[in-house]
């Protein structure tokens, strides 16, 4: 049966990687083609890569850097970031990279989310909702190029952007990222049980029973990005991914 | 030898062309249907939908030197994804006709209300290989791949399944008929599993 994947998200800034904590204080972590040739070894599901400063900064995807990506990874990669046209996503694509991640754009505007899945299809285009809770504890929808949150319900983002063509949603909680204390089940629950695509969870994985505990709230997928990079209480640089045969004692559907 | 991908606009070949290389096969995209014939190997690549895929083929002129070179001169040919529903009949998702080289009719994934179980299968599912053949290898313990499809092959002889795998129901993951081989799933995106099917491929003898 299909399996849930589990997917490192790897955050880009100025070409290295870094690790924030909750959306702030980017730690460098290391060499990008390094931490990729390892995750690759490691026989990862899937692979994320987001440019944190790309459409903050208004720049345009990097695409040597993106390319020598691809070039390491024997499974799927998605790219987020800068990318505001269909020609971008085009570029991106011919590179090798398979899905392409939008979230600046789609906010704005989400014909260019229309025009990829039209070009290229539904599953070469995801869109990321970054929610942030309010001083009173609701649940809003951030647009992290601006540090701001939008007016706007994220559930009825999140709807939109299917009927606009996204094949899959990443619902990221800005509060738990970085944080390894546990994701926003309810988050979790709510947009899955309410979108016909697979989400995908991200923000606070920190151990295991996480994964198992997002799986069981409904994601299809779990990413993660301190949980693969980081160990011990010091928070050392170390990558990891679990064995497969571990995964799948863990997500054994009974 | 070398392998020959017709290069019509259904998504990128550059993870293909990569994974043959590192398999020690030489691939090449071509853009002309003449060209065809300095090749002994076939991938048919491909994301999208169907009638774009088979009007892109006819269009451009792909149709007969590819019957030549598969029907006459019966090199491998293999079609990853869409390019192996390519090779059908027929498509529940379009109007046009198929390739024709495999007995089956392209369907939908519809799986039972109320499963939870989404469209399009999209991520890594276990194979389970039907009968002994050269490019998947039923001994080789657990074989996962990566799967992004919402259509499926329908075979209208069992003989011509070679693995399947499990979505709501078991559908057809990988089919052969005489030198003509289809996947479902995208080998060159499937680590370790993929490199040993497309090894297989360019060690395939003709």
């Amino acid at each position: 049966m299909l399996k849930h994947r589990l997917i490192p998200c790897l955050l880009l800034r100025n070409g290295g990687l870094v690790k924030t904590l909750k959306f702030a204080s980017p730690k460098y972590v290391g060499d990008p083609i390094n931490a990729i040739r390892i995750f690759n070894e490691k026989e990862v599901d899937e692979l994320m890569v987001v440019d944190i400063l790309a459409s903050k900064e208004g720049r345009e995807p990097n695409y040597s850097l993106i390319e020598q990506f691809a070039g390491e990874c024997f499974m799927p990669l998605c790219y987020g970031g800068g990318i505001r046209s269909v020609e971008q996503a085009q570029r991106l694509f011919a590179l090798g990279v398979e899905k392409v991640c939008v979230q600046t754009a789609a906010l704005e505007d989400l014909t260019l989310v229309t025009q990829i899945a039209e070009r290229f299809g539904s599953q070469a285009v995801l869109v990321c909702a970054d929610i942030k809770k309010d001083w009173l504890g609701r649940r809003q929808l951030y647009a992290a190029a601006r540090g701001k949150n939008v007016s706007r319900p994220w559930r009825a983002f999140l709807e939109e952007c299917v009927a606009a063509g996204a094949g899959e949603l990443v619902v990221n909680s800005v509060d738990r990222d970085g944080t390894m204390a546990g994701m926003d089940l309810e988050l979790i629950r709510e947009a899955a049980a309410a979108l016909p695509v697979p989400v995908i969870a991200l923000g606070g994985v920190g151990s295991l029973a996480d994964i198992k505990a997002a799986v069981a709230a409904g994601a299809s997928a779990v990413a993660a990005g301190a949980f693969f990079v980081f160990h011990g209480p010091h928070r050392a640089v170390l990558i990891t991914y679990p064995r497969y045969r571990e995964l799948e004692t863990l997500l054994s559907v009974t | 030898m070398s392998i020959a991908i017709p290069g019509i606009p259904v998504g990128n070949f550059a993870s293909v062309l990569r994974m043959i290389d590192k398999c020690g096969g030489r691939a090449t995209v071509v853009s002309t249907p003449a060209e065809l014939a300095n090749f002994d190997r076939l991938i048919i690549a491909g994301v999208g939908a169907f009638d774009y895929g088979m009007a892109n083929l006819r269009d451009g002129g792909w149709i007969d030197a590819l019957n030549e070179m598969v029907l006459q001169r019966r090199v491998p040919a293999l079609g990853i994804c869409l390019g192996m529903q390519l090779m059908c009949t027929s498509s529940e998702e379009g109007g046009l006709p198929g390739l024709g080289w495999v007995d089956a009719e392209v369907k939908r994934l519809r799986p039972e209300a109320g499963s939870g179980l989404k469209v399009p299968h999209m991520g890594w599912n276990t194979v389970r290989v039907k009968r002994s053949n050269p490019l998947l290898d039923g001994e080789d313990g657990e074989q996962r791949f990566y799967f992004v499809h919402s259509y499926y092959v329908a075979c209208r002889r069992d003989g011509d399944v070679l693995a399947t795998a499990h979505h709501g129901a078991d559908f057809v993951a990988a089919v052969n008929h005489d030198n003509i081989y289809g996947v479902q799933f995208h080998p060159e995106k499937s680590h370790r599993f993929g490199m040993a099917l497309l090894q297989n491929f360019v060690n395939l003898q003709c």
